[in-house]
């Protein structure tokens, strides 16, 4: 290496040190895979969608006691998972790029907050319209509706702390504190049902025991799951990729991607 | 099939409104997400543009 002035490998400025797997933390090489990753998973989420409407509404019977207001769980059910498992991995990201400073950590972590609120967002506004006509009220302060709400006011939180603060790093940090804390959330969220005496019934999915509902239900439910996951994905790149832009706006690399004006 | 007509299935058993307006609320939203992401994609290009100081986005 003595007759070469940059090391193998390209960007001089830190090679050398960096493993495969560093190579993707970098915005300048995730940038192009999340383009090309971003339709497959729009498709894929498309695809199980249609499924998963055709199971929901064709194929899965009409529920003995509920009669067809039941079908609301199959975005209900997928969507309140949707909240708490993006919040998860907001909050993991978060928490990497506080530990090792990594940019695309906390650009990761801005992407998925809005998605996460959405679905926090359908997880309320669907059981309020499920529990209108099973319950008899649209909202109750039992513990499950709570801590979803709280888990709303999270990701909102999280999003307006980075809004507030100019210096996207600092913003990053001052996120990832906020999104830590609110982890203690989830297992809140997810045991309310059993912790306390909550209006909301209890599990309807369990790994540890037999689902108490009819296959197709279930086939249904984890169609819109996995198609909500896919969107969630599409979404979250989709984003991160105007996060790199906005804030990688000096970077040489970046010249490349520029586009005429349509 | 559950269903014997169009009407019938719009009706959902006389749960319409909850039916609807949760998968209607679900769409609705799925789109102004996507519509969002577009914008701000546009508004970043146009900025890296400006900041870049070429019109057309040809530098260098």
């Amino acid at each position: 290496m003595l007759n070469s002035i940059h090391p193998p490998g390209g960007d001089p400025a830190n090679a050398g040190a960096r493993s495969s797997w560093f190579k993707y933390a970098s915005p300048q090489t995730f940038y192009p895979l999340a383009g090309s990753l971003a339709p497959w998973f729009a498709w894929a989420a498309a695809i199980l969608m249609l499924g998963g409407l055709y199971v929901g509404f064709f194929v899965a019977p009409t529920d003995q006691q509920q009669g067809e207001s039941y079908r609301i769980i199959f975005i209900h059910v997928p969507a309140a998972w949707m909240s708490m498992f993006l919040y998860v991995v907001m909050a993991f990201w978060a928490g990497i790029g506080l530990a090792f400073n990594t940019r695309l950590s906390g650009m990761m972590a801005s992407a998925i907050a809005p998605t996460g609120a959405l679905f926090t967002f359908l997880a309320l506004w669907t059981g309020s319209l499920w529990g209108k006509p099973t319950w008899g009220t649209w909202w109750v302060w039992d513990a499950r509706l709570t801590s979803e709400l709280i888990l709303l006011f999270l990701y909102f939180g999280f999003m307006a702390l980075q809004a507030a603060i100019d210096d996207p790093r600092r913003a990053d940090r001052a996120g990832a504190v906020l999104a830590l804390v609110g982890v203690v959330n989830i297992p809140i969220i997810y045991f309310s049902v059993q912790w306390w005496n909550t209006l909301h019934q209890g599990a309807s999915v369990s790994l540890t025991r037999a689902p108490t509902m009819a296959a197709t239900m279930l086939t249904g439910m984890l169609l819109m799951a996995l198609a909500f996951w896919m969107y969630s994905l599409a979404a979250t790149l989709l984003r991160v990729r105007s996060v790199i832009l906005e804030r990688e706006r000096r970077a040489d690399w970046i010249g490349q991607y520029v586009e005429r004006p349509a | 099939m559950t269903w014997n007509s169009l009407n019938d299935f719009l009706a959902m058993g006389g749960y319409a409104l909850y039916v609807w307006g949760s998968y209607g609320m679900t769409a609705v939203l799925a789109v102004v997400e996507i519509m969002a992401l577009r914008a701000r994609r546009r508004r970043a290009m146009d900025e890296l543009r400006r900041a870049r100081g070429a019109p057309d986005g040809s530098m260098r």
